[in-house]
């Protein structure tokens, strides 16, 4: 929770609100939040998928009530409002995913519980839907979930795939493919976790180093114009 | 008694809270540039667990058999007072060690490795006994691999490593490579 990013508080239109969270301020993998129910569920590409839906369905909805209820909720107590906020919901949640899919249910194990602790659902309240109306809220909430959802995705299909020679159950390697067992036990979802945040500092590196480099390229055709200019004087 | 001890050591090392179950990673990442932070914030978020325990042992044998709903909510609640009282008992009493532990005292109520803890000590039917086992050791293995993260960062910090892995990206590789280290203990007594 320590890591939560300052917002800027410019104002943005609702679709740069929407996509913010999707990618370039991907919950996940830009603010490194949520990373206990990332890295613990992500062995099978279901589960993933299940706790993604779960962390939107809570996120939006105690959006929906924080951002309404904004200008009654007292400044001293409203962390443990919004606790009491997201706990209603996550109840429902839990008591949904226990209906419709109990195999899923079982394997998430106390990890659905969790989800209240995760830095990311805290976080938009604090950050966003407590200062925000109830429609850009709701884009915010969308976008951070589904962010949330890309990013668990993304560790579950290489450690399913890898890990059992499975997507979503379904046998898609060569019979002849020897499954990487450690892909699905713990250290696997580091490792994951490790290369995913590695391709995102790669990723930001390249763009801040072809910047400079153009910046660079735009000094040098100046100096190299005014050097002209100053020939042609001189002549 | 060999079932308190196993309890005990399973949850300290073979499945360790931080490397096996995945609680608690903020503070790995946060805290962990040295040694000593690491260590100490393991000893606080130790004794919060215990009392943690003892609380959650206590709602669930006299409260939450008549709600079990509210097992989340109540169980955040009377952690978020622990850390509340904690915070006023060592602010009172040593306001030295108040000062050095600083913000990361009031973070362990947003902690997930508490709120794990009392989960899966109801999850697993624990007598109030094996509860405090399991809390005290689930802490103590916090607190070792804090301090090792922490002491890895410190040796690292001066090591010739590419501009692109640094920050978070080293330290899950760190811990991906303690993970498996800790995998060697699997399948130690049984328990």
């Amino acid at each position: 929770m320590s890591m939560i990013k300052a917002e800027s508080s410019s104002p943005k239109s609702p679709r740069a609100i929407a996509t913010r969270g999707l990618w370039h301020e991907n919950p996940v993998l830009v603010q490194t939040l949520g990373l206990c129910s990332a890295l613990a569920v992500t062995n099978a590409v279901a589960n993933s998928l299940a706790m993604g839906l779960a962390t939107t369905f809570v996120l939006v909805c105690s959006s929906i009530i924080v951002s309404l209820l904004r200008k009654i909720i007292p400044h001293q107590i409203r962390i443990t409002t919004y606790i009491l906020i997201i706990a209603t919901f996550l109840a429902i949640a839990d008591m949904s995913l226990e209906a419709t899919v109990p195999d899923v249910h079982k394997a998430m194990g106390p990890y659905i519980a969790l989800i209240i602790t995760n830095c990311i659902v805290l976080g938009r309240q604090e950050a966003f839907a407590s200062r925000q109306p109830v429609g850009l809220s709701i884009l915010d909430a969308m976008g951070n979930g589904i962010g949330f959802t890309i990013a668990l995705l993304l560790m579950g299909i290489p450690r399913e795939v890898l890990g059992n020679g499975t997507f979503l159950g379904l046998h898609v390697m060569p019979s002849s493919f020897e499954p990487w067992v450690v892909m699905m036990l713990p250290p696997g979802g580091f490792f994951m976790i490790g290369l995913l945040l590695l391709a995102a500092n790669w990723r930001d590196l390249r763009r801040t180093t072809r910047v400079q480099i153009e910046q660079a390229i735009a000094a040098d055709a100046r100096a190299a114009a005014e050097a002209k200019e100053a020939e042609v004087v001189g002549t | 008694m060999s079932n308190l001890f196993w309890i005990f050591v399973s949850a300290a090392i073979v499945t360790n809270f931080v490397l096996v179950y995945f609680l608690g990673l903020c503070p790995v990442i946060g805290v962990t540039n040295k040694s000593e932070t690491g260590w100490r914030l393991g000893l606080a978020t130790t004794f919060v667990m215990v009392l943690a325990s003892l609380a959650a042992w206590v709602l669930n044998r006299y409260v939450l058999s008549a709600a079990p709903f509210l097992r989340v909510i109540s169980f955040v609640v009377a952690i978020a007072s622990i850390v509340q009282i904690v915070e006023l008992f060592v602010k009172k009493t040593t306001p030295s060690l108040y000062r050095e532990l600083g913000i990361f005292l009031p973070l362990i109520a947003s902690n997930s490795q508490v709120l794990g803890m009392t989960i899966f000590q109801t999850n697993r039917g624990y007598t109030l006994v094996e509860g405090l086992m399991f809390a005290a050791g689930g802490g103590l293995g916090i607190t070792a691999v804090l301090s090792l993260v922490g002491g890895i960062r410190e040796r690292l910090e001066f090591a010739p490593i590419p501009r692109v892995a640094r920050g978070p990206a080293l330290v899950f590789m760190i811990a991906a490579m303690l993970s498996l280290a800790f995998m060697g203990f699997a399948g130690m007594g049984a328990a």
